[in-house]
């Protein structure tokens, strides 16, 4: 079954076509990777998803509900969360409030009932902070919790995005180069985690992503798009061989090493 | 002495003591001296010493009401002092208050606003308006002045009237950023200020540049409620609460959405939040901090004109929120005490002073540097030093820091993440990052 299906998808800069007409199928619990050249549209495109820019021409549907024309923080609630590639934490606010801030479209706490104390707001706020305290744990940064998200390491702060973006409860997670600046061991750990939020989270994941071992190693679908088009799609293995897709490579100087 | 430093930070009890006897020094050279604005000002300070003070918040907050509700007011009452003492201490509770509502728009959500004393001013017109017989020339129907005993309502109408004016203002105003907010804000408060200036045609609603005279004090079980020392209470009250207010929130659901569109505005709608709605929320709370306190200084001056509400009186705010520090709620407290004190206290004693030696023969100071014309520059010149040695503030803003052990202990088990899954991944990774 398809959670998310992309049809004619294209976003126009200018003159710039930097999404020509794209077209995805995306199956529900599902590991898909987003690759290509510098340039090639893959941020546009996330941002499209998340109606950060709205498409020139196409449609994009969530469990066959379309999405474009909604607000960004709609379609958060529709169930779909993503990190960003030059990260965009909130850096003067601590880690577990990061985390709390992801879970703002669920979190039964109006601001009345804050007034007021109310218990009901009591309860959720209560709960919420457990819950983000164990988010924590889970990517491993919960002795980290009162620290400034500014604080913190590269790697880690990788981590609280991703942490950040599933408190939201997605259907479908976008990660957008979730490994960049990331050392070996700490790509090792990043991949357990997204095959960990996948088996036991069931989330579906949409990563963009250049480190081709990684990318080989942990998607079950992989597209390809050079200069906003899509040059390919396939199994890891017809990828890794498809001439279309080592030129385009090629011609930019970067290695598929996979 | 640095062994008696080391006491003096570690001993709560040699704490509390040294303070009760500064306290009481400072109070008793008040009795004893009214004239001295000097132990006025000691006597204040010690409620920022109280805020360093390691005790409970609970312990802090009673000890800090019995010195303002209790001790201010009776050692300044020996004087002929005593009114414009309070006088003083209303005008920084009057501050305090909007500078908070201030610190929700600029410091809590990040959105620089130039025009916040337009709020203050359809608060103070509110009342004034109808507290007066002003509105009896374009209301045909109804009894005005309406009794002094409707001022406490109106403290709620005028906060209200206010916060509707900043949606009103919000709705088109908040398509823009940065630094075109602050421009379009400022020119929101020059506009209102300009509108309220000059609507006595067609109809006359504010009476136009001649102002709103002989509105009605505040009256309270018949009492009438007419000197600074009695004002001082009611705005005490309105400080209290809008402190409770500001806390509650900014450790909400919405304190932290403020904050978080302030941090990152993208990052901020990803994660769910309602853009707008945020905004004009920060907008609407911000403002009727300010249109409460406008009622209560069109009560207590009794006349307003449109001259009490310039840019200038807007960029005090700003300045007294980033003197104390942007986003912390002591520091806006203390910065608003700071700045109205400055203002209205000690720049003006010390130019009195200079202006006394200068008559004396003793200095003798040009007319282009006549101290009364220096207190601005004086002011600036205070302001850019704080910028440069304490950009931060006074107070800088601190965040709230959990208690783990409190959060570790989860007796509800969340659907969302297994148990069992959270402790595997602390028990591999999690240590080295
Ligand atoms: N807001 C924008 N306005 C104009 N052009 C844009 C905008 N955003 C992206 N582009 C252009 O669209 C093209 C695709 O950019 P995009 O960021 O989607 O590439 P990418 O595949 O994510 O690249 P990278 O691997 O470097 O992150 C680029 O030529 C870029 O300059
Ligand atoms: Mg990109």
């Amino acid at each position: 079954m398809n959670i998310l299906e992309v049809t004619g998808l294209t976003k126009k800069f200018g003159g710039l076509y930097a999404n020509t007409n794209i077209n995805m199928n995306i199956e529900k619990n599902s590991i898909t990777a987003v690759i290509g050249p510098n340039g090639a549209g893959k941020t546009t495109f996330f941002n499209m998803i998340t109606a950060v820019y709205k498409p020139t021409s196409g449609d994009i549907l969530l469990n066959g509900k379309s999405l474009v024309g909604l607000k960004p923080h709609q379609v958060t609630k529709f169930g779909i969360a993503r990190t960003f590639q030059n990260i965009r934490l909130f850096h003067d606010l601590t880690v577990l409030d990061n985390v709390l801030v992801g879970m703002h479209h669920h979190l039964k706490s109006s601001w009345v009932g804050a007034l007021f104390q109310m218990p009901r707001t009591r309860h959720a706020e209560e709960n919420a902070k457990k819950e983000a305290y164990r988010l924590l744990e889970y990517v491993g940064l919960a002795e980290l919790l009162n620290e400034s998200a500014g604080n913190l390491s590269y790697g880690a702060q990788r981590r609280l995005e991703i942490a950040r973006a599933i408190a939201a409860k997605p259907k479908v997670l976008l990660l957008d180069e979730p490994a960049a600046g990331m050392n070996p061991k700490e790509t090792k750990k990043l991949t357990d985690l997204i095959h960990d939020m996948r088996t036991k989270l069931d989330i579906t994941i949409v990563l963009i992503e250049h480190d081709m071992k990684l990318v080989m190693e942990i998607s079950d679908f992989i597209y390809v798009l050079d200069h906003g088009e899509e040059i390919a799609s396939g199994k890891p293995d017809d990828i890794r061989n498809n001439p279309r897709v080592i030129e385009a490579y090629l011609g930019k100087g970067a290695v598929a090493n996979g | 002495m640095r062994k008696l430093v080391d006491l003096f930070s570690k001993n709560k009890k040699a704490q509390l003591l040294l303070f009760i006897v500064y306290v009481a020094v400072s109070s008793l050279s008040l009795i004893l001296a009214q004239q001295s604005v000097v132990a006025f000002l000691l006597l204040l300070f010690s409620i920022l010493l109280l805020y360093f003070l390691k005790l409970s918040t609970k312990a802090k907050w009673i000890i800090g009401l019995v010195i303002v509700a209790v001790l201010i007011p009776f050692s300044a009452s020996q004087g002929q002092a005593y009114e414009s003492y309070m006088d003083v201490a209303t005008l920084v509770g009057i501050y305090c208050a909007m500078a908070l509502g201030l610190n929700i728009v600029v410091g809590f959500a990040g959105l620089l606003d130039l025009g916040f004393i337009a709020f203050f001013a359809v608060g103070a017109y509110t009342y004034g308006i109808f507290a007066s017989a002003q509105a009896s020339k374009f209301l045909h129907f109804g009894h005005f002045p309406l009794s002094g005993e409707s001022f406490w309502i109106f403290i709620l109408i005028g906060g209200i009237v206010a916060a509707i004016f900043g949606i009103l203002l919000g709705i088109p105003v908040l398509r823009v950023k940065g630094d075109y907010l602050a421009i379009v804000t400022l020119g929101f408060g020059e506009i209102i200020r300009i509108i309220f200036n000059n609507l006595d045609k067609p109809v006359n609603i504010t009476n136009g540049s001649m102002g709103i005279a002989s509105i009605a004090p505040p009256k309270i079980f018949g009492i009438v409620i007419a000197n600074a020392s009695q004002f001082y209470y009611v705005a005490l009250a309105i400080f209290l609460v809008v402190v409770y207010i500001v806390t509650r929130l900014e450790h909400s659901k919405i304190g932290r959405a403020w904050k978080a569109i302030r941090d990152n505005e993208i990052a901020g709608q990803a994660m769910g939040i309602p853009l707008v709605k945020t905004k004009l929320i920060a907008f609407a709370i911000g403002a009727s901090f300010s249109g409460m306190m406008g009622v209560v200084f069109a009560a207590k001056q009794t006349y307003i004109d449109a001259t009490s509400f310039t840019l200038l009186e807007s960029t005090t705010i700003l300045v007294m929120v980033l003197l104390g520090g942007m986003g912390s709620v002591p520091g806006v407290i203390l910065g608003a005490a700071v700045v109205t004190i400055l203002n209205l206290q000690v720049l003006t004693e010390v130019s009195n002073w200079l202006n006394q030696l200068n008559t004396n023969g003793v200095i003798s100071i040009p007319d282009a540097l006549s101290p009364a014309k220096m207190q601005r520059f004086i002011f600036g010149l205070l302001l850019i030093l704080f910028a440069l040695y304490r950009p931060k503030g006074l107070i800088p803003a601190k965040n709230q820091k959990y208690d783990v052990n409190k959060l570790k202990k989860s007796t509800t088990k969340s659907v969302f993440v297994e148990p069992q899954v959270s402790n595997d991944k602390k028990a591999s990774g999690g240590s080295e990052i």
